[in-house]
């Protein structure tokens, strides 16, 4: 069974006033993790072919064909994790 | 300097199917080959621990690990060295005063003055000592391009200041400040002087003679050396005064617990400040990464920089919604440039370029007093070196354009 690990790399809390947290993916997990995003979530908008302005639950994150995400407002790690779960399993 | 490029492997690679664009020098700087083959000649064959070995391989690494010494020394333009301690960076520098002169020269009422444009790293350590201690800490004021306000600094400098400790460039903006003139009005007070020198040292010639520096703190990892290694510089007459840092290893001259009692006498200068096993190859990449910069001419280094930095300028005045922080005049500044877009965070911007291959930096750059200002709650930074070109500039404002329209 997956877990949140087997997709993330590393999360990290950026600075700056935002406290925007970047999601990175695995490099060889990236597309399969984005895939599971994308059939979860709603997509607002695509943007340059690069970002994904996605809607999962209330919360609204941009998703980068890179690997990447960023979320905002969320609390705490585990609050985080949480919302991981439920987006990427 | 263009020829120089093929010296960077690095910069051979493709990010995301694109060229390595590589923006992000204040942060850290790529290494030429010779940096790196430098440091692999140094394991494949001297490799040995330093000082009080009497085999061949500790005396080739003392012998290589000192010549980084001299080659510092001689770069900088300090006096023996005696003068040159070497660090892990800057940080550890500016702690490493904050904690030996600071615990042992500051006291209740003294004051301690900073700007607010500092580095994190020259603010934190002496908050740190001067909770610990009772003395105060005043901040100098920034004007609304980033340039330093002179008489505001000079202003803030009274019988009480016991140092004043000050960025030679902010890492921000690039401003270059004069230290010449904040040291002289602090010697002036019987002050001491302390430079931050992490964005200056790698991009212009620094005297600390001339520049009658007492501290100057820098990094080897940026100007294209490796990482954990860097120094500071200290005039000798201070530097024998204060006590060690910290302990064990070389710093040691004798322990003896005869009689039950521990004493202690101390290594001589500049190894009273270095505890425990040095980085040794550190040394040897920061010496090549010298003769490196020695050989491509500092002078062209920083004109260089300029250049690029009043071209990328120039082309991000021709968009709308960029706006880019610091002083337009590039007289006053070095090769980094803040900027932000409008409606975008710094983070989506930098992951935007990053899907381009583009290297940038966003947040707070460790500097949030100075952001606080600008009212930003981050920036943009691209920051340049030698080895970046015109062309790159091209394709970051290409770039840039197509954020703009999104």
């Amino acid at each position: 069974m997956s877990t949140v690990a087997d997709y993330v790399s590393r999360i990290e809390g950026t600075c700056g006033a935002e406290s925007d947290v970047i999601v990175n993916f695995k490099y060889e997990k990236k597309d399969e993790a984005i895939a599971n995003i994308l059939k979860k979530a709603t997509k607002k908008n695509m943007i340059a072919g690069i970002i994904y302005e996605m809607t999962y639950e209330g919360v609204s994150f941009r998703l980068y064909t890179s690997g990447k995400a960023i979320f905002r407002g969320f609390r705490t790690k585990t609050e985080l994790m949480d919302f991981l779960v439920k987006l990427l399993l | 300097m263009q020829a120089l490029r093929q010296d960077f492997p690095i910069l051979q690679r493709k990010i995301n199917g694109y060229p390595l664009i590589y923006f992000d020098n204040a942060a850290t700087t790529q290494k030429p080959r010779q940096v790196i083959d430098a440091i692999t000649d140094y394991y494949m064959n001297h490799n040995g621990n330093v000082h009080r070995g009497v085999h061949t391989l500790s005396a080739e690494a003392t012998d290589l690990y000192e010549r980084g010494r001299e080659c510092a020394v001689e770069f900088i333009n300090a006096k023996s060295t005696h003068e040159l301690i070497f660090t892990r960076g800057t940080t550890e520098a500016i702690n490493l005063v904050a904690y030996s002169w600071g615990m042992q020269n500051l006291n209740r009422g003294d004051e301690v003055l900073v700007t607010l444009m500092e580095h994190h790293s020259n603010i934190v350590p002496w908050e740190l000592i001067a909770r610990s201690k009772g003395a105060t800490i005043k901040y100098a004021r920034v004007n609304g391009d980033g340039t330093l306000d002179y008489e505001d600094y000079e202003s803030k400098i009274t019988k009480n200041t016991k140092i004043c400790c000050l960025s030679h460039v902010s890492n921000v903006t690039g401003v270059i400040n004069d230290v010449k003139r904040v040291g002289k009005a602090a010697h002036d007070n019987g002050a001491l002087m302390l430079v931050d020198g992490a964005q200056s040292v790698p991009h212009m010639k620094i005297d600390v003679q001339d520049l009658d520096m007492d501290f100057l703190a820098f990094s080897g990892h940026k100007m294209l050396g490796p990482t954990g290694i860097g120094a500071l510089f200290g005039k000798e007459d201070i530097l024998e005064k204060m006590p060690p840092f910290q302990g064990g290893g070389e710093m040691i001259r004798e322990v003896s617990v005869a009689g039950g009692n521990c004493s202690v006498s101390y290594n001589e200068l500049p190894y009273k400040f270095e505890a425990g096993t040095p980085d040794i190859s550190g040394s040897v990449g920061l010496r090549a990464a010298i003769k490196y910069l020695e050989a491509a001419g500092m002078d062209k280094v920083l004109s260089h920089e300029k250049e690029l930095t009043e071209y990328a300028a120039k082309r991000m005045k021709e968009l709308q919604k960029v706006t880019v922080y610091g002083p337009s005049d590039v007289s006053k500044k070095c090769g980094i440039i803040p900027f932000a877009v409008k409606s975008m965070s710094s983070h989506d911007t930098a992951l935007f370029f990053d899907n381009y291959g583009i290297m940038l930096r966003s947040g707070y750059h460790c500097a949030q007093p100075l952001h606080e200002l600008f009212k930003l709650t981050s920036s943009a930074r691209a920051s340049f070196y030698l080895y970046n070109t015109k062309e790159e500039i091209d394709r970051f404002a290409e770039i840039l354009g197509e954020l703009e329209k999104l």
